[in-house]
């Protein structure tokens, strides 16, 4: 097995998600608010994953531009849920380069007021598991 | 004993009804939807046509599992004959049980005439399931084993 | 001994590429009882039939074992073959070694061996097959038609037209359905008004068509040629002989703020009221859960005005029992409900509607007279977003799995016609895919695009904001172009998914037809006998079936009012040979039979029988009606002696096929 393809079955395992199931209407990108922050959208991402084309996502900042909001996972009408997708891609990422994760535990102390509940939340996604 | 070393393949016995499991079998195989072979279907008219007595031959003559497909309650063809089977089947597994026959050996599942790939993911699933458990031993006429 | 000839099909490759058909027919050849063994490209052609019939006549066969494809697609075919060379058509049985064997499974070997084994069984099974002759029953010449929409009203004409009285049963005060609510229909944009109500007017003088309208079906009984339905006449609280439909009661009620359905509550009518002009039945009726007489038991206006003297409060429902030959079901279709989807803000919103209200806006007869008006405010649209898709192709649960096939073609309609009437207004429609196949139909959405200037954007939207303005604020994806687009619309039109009308489930639970998952009724053959329930005698006329549009209702209409019409020619049909029959000598008299059975074909005589010690006893015994009896089995589990069994499906013969199986 090639390298990309371990990682993208790594990707779809971590994320439980199934690309295949996506058939390009665009609604998670439709319903995207940090759209026009990145390069790659979500509908792109799904579709990058499927062909193989990882290394252009792990390199793009669009990684890091989704919010965790979760509108694409709500609103996809075939249940490819692209954020999780996206943690998937994260997650892998941040498994090559061997860094420590976040534990719940960790998280009290670096809390700050003015941190958006969403950020807290989505922080502990990136960084955990 | 002797050790079987090929890789156990359990005999699976299927009643289907004939309006909608049978055509949801039928469903199956025209979509190309694979299951085991060791599944062989018999059609009877309506799941309740199945007489206890068919289910105790099969293990008797060495089937492994027994499962039986109807209608969906309350779209049986002959309007109730489901609940028979619902009902009649909870009394003889529970008997089988007490036999010795394992729960997960014998199993009703509705099937519809438009789910085949229920019932192809369901006999998947029930052959899984009885190969995991092994051979069934309890029942058996020795006469009717193969040497 | 029976002599039994096996004959195993290739069916081309798709038996012959994953099971050695020689093999199967070698191996056959030497199970006990079988004196030929052949095997043939085609069995159901005409030279693999005349195959079976000289093996038949040549080698005295007494049974037939046929291995090929499902018993569901050729066991009528090959039983008749068998009866056209003088044998019993019930000794022949099907082996399937297609649908259950050669397309499921890829190792030949394996697949071989299971062919085998089934061809076993079926050889097993006809060793104790009997010859058996079908009973005759009566067939009823006249047909019922449930739903009065276009559908009903067209097998219900053509059924007419060929002789035979028919009854529609229609829930609703009108016929018509959903046509009625329709403006223009694609693709030749013909007013939906101009082509159904001349229908309408048609069936309600058509002396062989007898409309129930408001009225259900409340219980069905029988079997094909023979079915006794009860129909529920709700009470109109109108005598619906004296009413002339004139409308001056609807007028003078005091009760003006009733919902109206037929313009899916986007104005008012009154309690009393016809749904709309052209009506038929045009009666009125009272709605009582809102008249004030109704409820209050003080007002009766509509009473003192009526000259007819039609109004009556006391009216009950009232139960008529029919006998009917066919039932045709048509039972139409809905849009979704859509409080599954709060990101199209169809509840927060006035101005975010259905494709079917806005059918109803544009529509002259409709809340606005065919102005096309925002609901908020009254003011004319000047950006109409549409959104195709709403709740179709969406696996979750939360819409439709299926395409609901009608919405790319009436999306562009609405732009296209919206373009014409109103050239000021920008009109968007975001698509998932653009599916338009039919005549004339790609070229209609072509039109649109070039000819009428809409603009079709391909994606989904993802989201639909109320702005403090007053607009919507429209969020969506611009695929093609990469690029997210947020626009400002006055309107946003929902191409909501269909589904089949919540009465379908219930009605097939009475008719005992069989549904899919999503409750449209399933077809006898999905390709071959497309308007025909896998019930006999019970027939599918329209998107009961699954989504349609009008052209394609239509043609299934009238197919199967074919069907019903060569039912209702018959004089005679012959039954299912495959009945209950009970051994007297066996039976003792306990009723559990006939407690099972679904269709009280059982009855219990007293009969005199001789006994060992020459005295006579008379014994109650159970006793089969075959004419009545459907051959379900439930009978032969239930009897503790033994005593009942099925032919066809006989104890011993199931038991054959249980001990060749396991072999």
């Amino acid at each position: 097995m090639s390298d990309t393809k371990r990682l993208k079955e790594q990707i779809l395992a971590i994320s439980g998600v199934n690309p295949r199931k996506c058939m390009k209407c665009g609604k998670c990108s439709g319903a995207c608010p940090a759209y026009d922050e990145m390069e790659y959208h979500p509908h792109q991402f799904v579709a990058m994953v499927e062909d193989g084309r990882i290394d252009q996502l792990l390199a793009s900042d669009s990684l890091w531009m989704c919010l965790s909001c979760f509108a694409c996972v709500e609103r996809c009408p075939r249940q490819v849920e692209p954020a999780h997708l996206i943690e998937g891609v994260r997650l892998a990422l941040i498994r090559q380069q061997n860094q420590n994760h976040l534990h719940a535990e960790d998280i009290p102390p670096k809390l700050n007021d003015a941190l958006p509940q969403q950020a807290i939340v989505s922080a502990y996604r990136k960084y955990s598991k | 004993m002797q050790v079987n070393e090929k890789e156990f393949k359990p005999l699976i016995v299927a009643f289907c009804c004939n309006w909608c499991s049978y055509a949801g079998a039928d469903l199956s195989g025209t979509n190309r939807l694979n299951y085991p072979a060791n599944v062989k279907i018999i059609r009877v008219p309506c799941s309740c046509r199945v007489n206890p007595m068919f289910v105790l031959r099969a293990f008797q003559r060495g089937a492994d599992g027994v499962i039986l497909c109807g209608c969906h309650p309350g779209d049986c063809h002959y309007t109730t004959g489901n609940y028979y089977t619902r009902r009649r089947m909870t009394l003889l597994f529970s008997m089988l049980d007490y036999l010795g026959i394992e729960r997960d050996r014998t199993r009703v599942e509705w099937v519809s005439a438009a789910e085949g790939a229920k019932f192809a993911a369901t006999m998947n699933d029930f052959v899984a399931t009885v190969t995991r458990l092994g051979e069934n031993k309890r029942l058996e006429d020795l006469r009717c084993k193969k040497q | 001994m029976q002599r039994i000839g096996v004959f195993v099909c290739w069916c081309g490759s798709n038996i012959a590429a994953t099971v050695d058909v020689k093999q199967v027919a070698e191996t056959l050849k030497s199970e006990p009882g079988v004196v030929f063994a052949a095997d043939y490209q085609y069995m159901c052609s005409e030279a693999g039939q005349n195959l079976i019939k000289d093996a038949i006549r040549d080698h005295k066969l007494t049974g037939v074992v046929i291995c090929s494809c499902s018993p569901r697609m050729h066991e009528a075919t090959f039983r008749k073959t068998a009866a056209a060379a003088g044998l019993n058509p019930y000794m022949v049985e099907i082996a399937n070694i297609r649908e259950q064997c050669s397309w499921i499974h890829k190792d030949k070997a394996v697949a071989t061996e299971k062919a085998i084994i089934l061809g076993r069984a079926a050889i097993a099974k006809v060793h104790l097959n009997a010859p058996l002759t079908p009973g005759e029953s009566p067939v009823t010449k006249r047909a019922l038609v449930i739903g009065g929409g276009i559908a009903g009203i067209q097998t219900a004409l053509d059924i007419a037209e060929a002789g035979f009285p028919v009854d529609i049963v229609e829930k609703q005060p009108t016929i018509g359905g959903k046509m009625a609510q329709l403006d223009k229909t694609f693709p030749t944009l013909d007013c939906a008004a101009c082509i159904l109500t001349p229908k309408m007017v048609d069936a309600a003088q058509h002396e062989n068509i007898h409309i129930y309208a408001y009225s259900e079906v409340e219980e069905v009984k029988g079997f094909v040629g023979n079915f006794s339905v009860t129909i529920r006449k709700k009470a109109r609280m109108v005598d619906p002989v004296k009413c002339t439909g004139c409308g001056l009661c609807t007028e003078k009620c005091p009760m003006k703020k009733v919902p109206n359905e037929f313009n899916l509550g986007m104005n008012n009518r009154s309690a009393i009221y016809i749904p709309f002009a052209q009506a038929v039945p045009k009666v009125a009726t009272i709605d009582p859960a809102y008249c004030i007489k109704m409820k209050t038991g003080k007002c009766g206006l509509c009473s003192t005005v009526c000259e007819a003297g039609a109004i009556d409060y006391t009216q009950q429902d009232e139960l008529v029992e029919e006998q009917y030959g066919a039932i045709v079901v048509a039972t139409g279709y809905n849009p979704i409900k859509l409080d599954q989807f709060d990101e199209f803000a169809y509840a927060q919103s006035p101005d975010v509607i259905t494709s079917l209200e806005f059918e109803r806006l544009t529509n002259a007869a409709g809340p606005t007279a065919g102005t096309l008006l925002r609901p908020s405010d009254g003011k004319h649209p000047h950006t109409i977003v549409f959104v195709q898709c709403v709740g179709s192709r969406c696996d979750g649960g939360k819409g439709k799995s299926y395409c609901s096939k009608i919405c790319c073609m009436y999306t562009a309609k609405h732009a296209m016609l919206t373009r014409e009437k109103y050239p000021d207004t920008d009109v968007y429609v975001f698509y998932i895919d653009v599916r338009t196949p039919g005549k004339n139909f790609d070229e209609f959405y072509r039109r649109a695009v070039e000819e009428y200037g809409v603009h079709y954007i391909k994606g989904m939207v993802g989201k639909v904001a109320p702005q403090a303005d007053g607009t919507l604020l429209v969020q969506g994806s611009d695929l093609i172009e990469n690029r997210q687009l947020r626009l400002n619309a006055d309107l946003v039109v929902l191409a909501a998914a269909i589904e089949p009308d919540a009465s379908a489930r219930p009605l097939a639970t009475k008719l005992t037809a069989s549904m899919d998952t999503n409750d449209f009724f399933t077809e006898a053959h999905p390709k071959l006998r497309p308007v025909e329930s896998p019930t006999a005698g019970i027939f599918l006329s329209g998107a009961c079936q699954g989504p349609k549009d009008i052209p394609e209702t239509v043609s299934q209409a009238s197919a199967a009012a074919a069907k019903v019409i060569g039912l209702l020619v018959k004089d005679k049909l012959k039954g299912n040979p495959c009945v209950a029959h009970s051994n007297e000598m066996m039976c003792n008299g306990c009723s559990s039979c006939e407690k099972v059975c679904p269709y009280g074909a059982i009855t219990y005589v007293d009969k005199e029988f001789r006994m060992p010690d020459r005295t006579t006893a008379i014994r109650r015994v159970a006793s089969v009606n075959p004419a009545v009896c459907q051959g379900c089995g439930a009978c032969t589990v239930a009897c503790p002696s033994g005593a009942m069994d099925l032919n066809g499906f006989s104890n011993s013969q199931i038991m054959a096929e249980v001990d060749a199986i396991c072999k």
